[in-house]
């Protein structure tokens, strides 16, 4: 067993009278491809935020990259990339001006940030684009940019909020081997994802349900245990359940 | 530092890439002065007279001569009669008629007072009444002259002195009007919507993920805006100089310092909008309403606030332009130092740390 790089036990956030996360308890392990599952208003991205150190948990515990959620968000930030599910980057900055701001944000030098960003559009297939604005970028271009941006800091772990909404099964494809290439470096990957053939690729997947976790295991454990073939038929199952309407 | 300058470095790029944003930045304080300057003139100029005098004399000629010497007035000629007066004054050819009465000059001299006749078209009342009072100004100012050469007695003493604005000019009202408008304009619109963009395209998210502090953001943020507003603040304080001739009477240095804090306090109101709202097109909305009609209509920059009911005039005390237009009045115009203006001063710096708190302890709720 590798080292624990997510560990959060009774993690809860509270708006007022409405418990959008309650209770979660689970461990992510490095190198881990960790899918995070459940329905529109499940609590997914309130958890993320948690995690992220962008949001106080109202009760719970938990460290993420070895910090404190809860005293060392500042540290924890340093450790993570993110890429949200409205697509990160500045559609007005060139390329390779986002990659500098972000590369500056995280305190990489000067130096560094040109190297990487070479070596970055070279694996890209992305040298002729490297002054191009970012808004001419056809959407799965962006995606991929934005997420190699997300770790080019080479943070320990990166959180990935519904990363593929909107684009075509072939670039998905190709963005799910960019995962695995990150993962083979020993980067986590934490994703969230509507989509249950994308589940199938991840090490371990959580369901989440009116703010709990109902479900945590392998994709192939989850199948066997609701007795169904596809991961679909085990989300339904469980989304049955819910009480909370879609928001 | 480093995470300090590549965002000041990121805002720049937005701002010099987008179009729109550098036509209202820079297109805003350009037009305003010279619609201000020249088209929306509020002084009465080029006042188109015709007298008619049917009997001529020494006295009538005097004044009529006065007349067409005035800066005020254009001269359209000497009328032949009463009705061609009204034909011209019908087709919109004349604004005012000077009318003498028959035998002016005698019956000045033997009765001791006669009357002339001003018909000034007043379909625009502002207008009319303004050129009546030039011309009767001008008729008063004659019969002083001549009240000790021939003895008469004079009947109407109008004494007009315009201190500050001897010309009246309107200029010196709004100049510091278009201050306060366009600073706000860009500090309090342009800086919450690009925070609110961030917010409403998800870049924010990534940027709260990050290692950059919440403070280092906003403060960079701000930055762009600051330099622009105060280059702003000079392109007009140019314009109003070297084109409309508005004078700087006062310390320039104290006139800097008070613009510095009024962008100050207007970038903070942009963020506290930003706090307040999700979308765009709010943000404009709600700045347009809360920051830009307050300085149109109870700055003081075109209502006097003399003239306003009380229920306005306590509530134009919440407006920041209405003490920085003060000040800029008195500063610029009046060549008054900080002995005179320190409360307004005081003011600007209460709302703005008001305005600042507001701001801070919002976000802070919005975290937990």
């Amino acid at each position: 067993m590798s080292e624990k790089v997510i560990a959060v036990s009774n993690l809860t956030k509270k708006f007022g009278n409405f418990t959008a996360v309650d209770h979660i308890t689970f461990d992510v392990e490095e190198g881990e491809i960790f899918g995070f599952l459940g329905a529109n208003g499940a609590g997914k991205t309130t958890a993320m935020q948690m995690l992220c150190g962008i949001s106080m948990p109202t009760a719970g515990s938990g460290t993420v990259a070895g910090y404190d959620i809860i005293k060392e968000n500042e540290r924890i930030k340093r450790n993570i990339g993110y890429m949200s599910q409205k697509f990160s980057l500045y559609e007005d900055l060139k390329v390779w001006e986002n990659i500098r701001l972000f590369g500056g944000i995280y305190g990489l030098s000067d130096k560094e940030i040109a190297k990487k960003t070479d070596a970055l559009l070279e694996r890209l297939n992305f040298r002729e684009e490297r002054n191009t604005m970012v808004k001419y970028l056809p959407l799965g271009w962006k995606q991929k940019l934005a997420f190699s941006v997300a770790i080019f800091h080479e943070p320990k772990i990166v959180f990935l909020d519904e990363p593929t909404g909107g684009v075509d099964p072939a670039m998905r494809r190709q963005f799910w081997e960019m995962i695995y290439e990150a993962a083979d470096q020993g980067i986590t990957v934490f994703v969230t994802t509507h989509y249950m053939d994308e589940a199938e690729y991840c090490n371990r997947v959580s369901i989440m349900v009116d703010g709990r976790i109902d479900a945590l295991d392998t994709p192939a454990e989850l199948r066997h245990r609701f007795n169904t073939d596809s991961m679909d038929e085990v989300f339904r199952q469980l989304a049955r359940k819910a009480k909370r309407g879609d928001a | 530092m480093k995470q300090f300058i590549a965002f000041v470095n990121k805002e720049f790029r937005h701002i010099l890439r987008d179009n729109r944003t550098l036509l209202i930045i820079f297109g805003i304080p350009v037009v305003q002065i010279l619609l201000f300057g020249f088209a929306i003139n509020m002084e009465v100029q080029d006042i188109r007279v015709a007298i008619y005098d049917p009997t001529p004399d020494a006295l009538t000629t005097g004044i009529t001569e006065r007349i067409r010497q005035s800066a005020y007035f254009n001269y359209q000629g000497n009328m032949q009669s009463m009705v061609d007066v009204e034909v011209a004054m019908r087709k919109g050819k004349l604004d005012l008629a000077v009318v003498f009465p028959q035998n002016f000059r005698e019956s000045l001299v033997h009765s001791g007072k006669t009357a002339i006749q001003l018909l000034s078209d007043s379909s625009d009342p502002n207008r009319g009444s303004i050129s009546t009072t030039y011309a009767t100004a001008v008729i008063a100012r004659f019969q002083q002259e001549q009240a000790d050469l021939i003895q008469i007695p004079f009947q109407i003493q109008t004494e007009n002195r315009m201190i500050y604005n001897p010309l009246m000019k309107s200029s010196y009202m709004f100049v510091p009007g278009i201050m306060g408008l366009v600073m706000m304009i860009i500090c309090t619109i342009m800086t919450s919507v690009s925070i609110v963009r961030e917010k409403e395209r998800g870049t924010m998210e990534v940027l709260l993920a990050s290692p950059l502090r919440l403070g280092t953001m906003i403060f960079a943020k701000t930055i762009p805006y600051m330099v622009i507003s105060f280059i702003d603040f000079i392109i007009i304080l140019l314009l109003s100089y070297f084109v409309l001739g508005v004078p700087v009477n006062g310390s320039l240095l104290l006139l800097f310092l008070v613009a510095i804090l009024y962008i100050m306090l207007s970038l903070s109101y942009g963020l506290t909008v930003s706090t307040m709202v999700e979308k765009q097109l709010n943000a404009v909305i709600f700045s347009a309403i809360t920051a830009m009609i307050p300085v149109l209509m109870l700055s003081g920059m075109i209502f006097p606030i003399d003239n306003m009911p009380h229920l306005l005039q306590a509530l134009s005390v919440i407006v920041p332009a209405r003490w920085f237009i003060d000040v800029v009045r008195k500063v610029m115009i009046q060549g008054l130092g900080i002995t005179m203006v320190w409360k307004e001063i005081l003011m600007l710096i209460g709302m703005t740390l008001f305005l600042l708190g507001v701001t801070i302890a919002k976000t802070k709720k919005r975290l937990e």
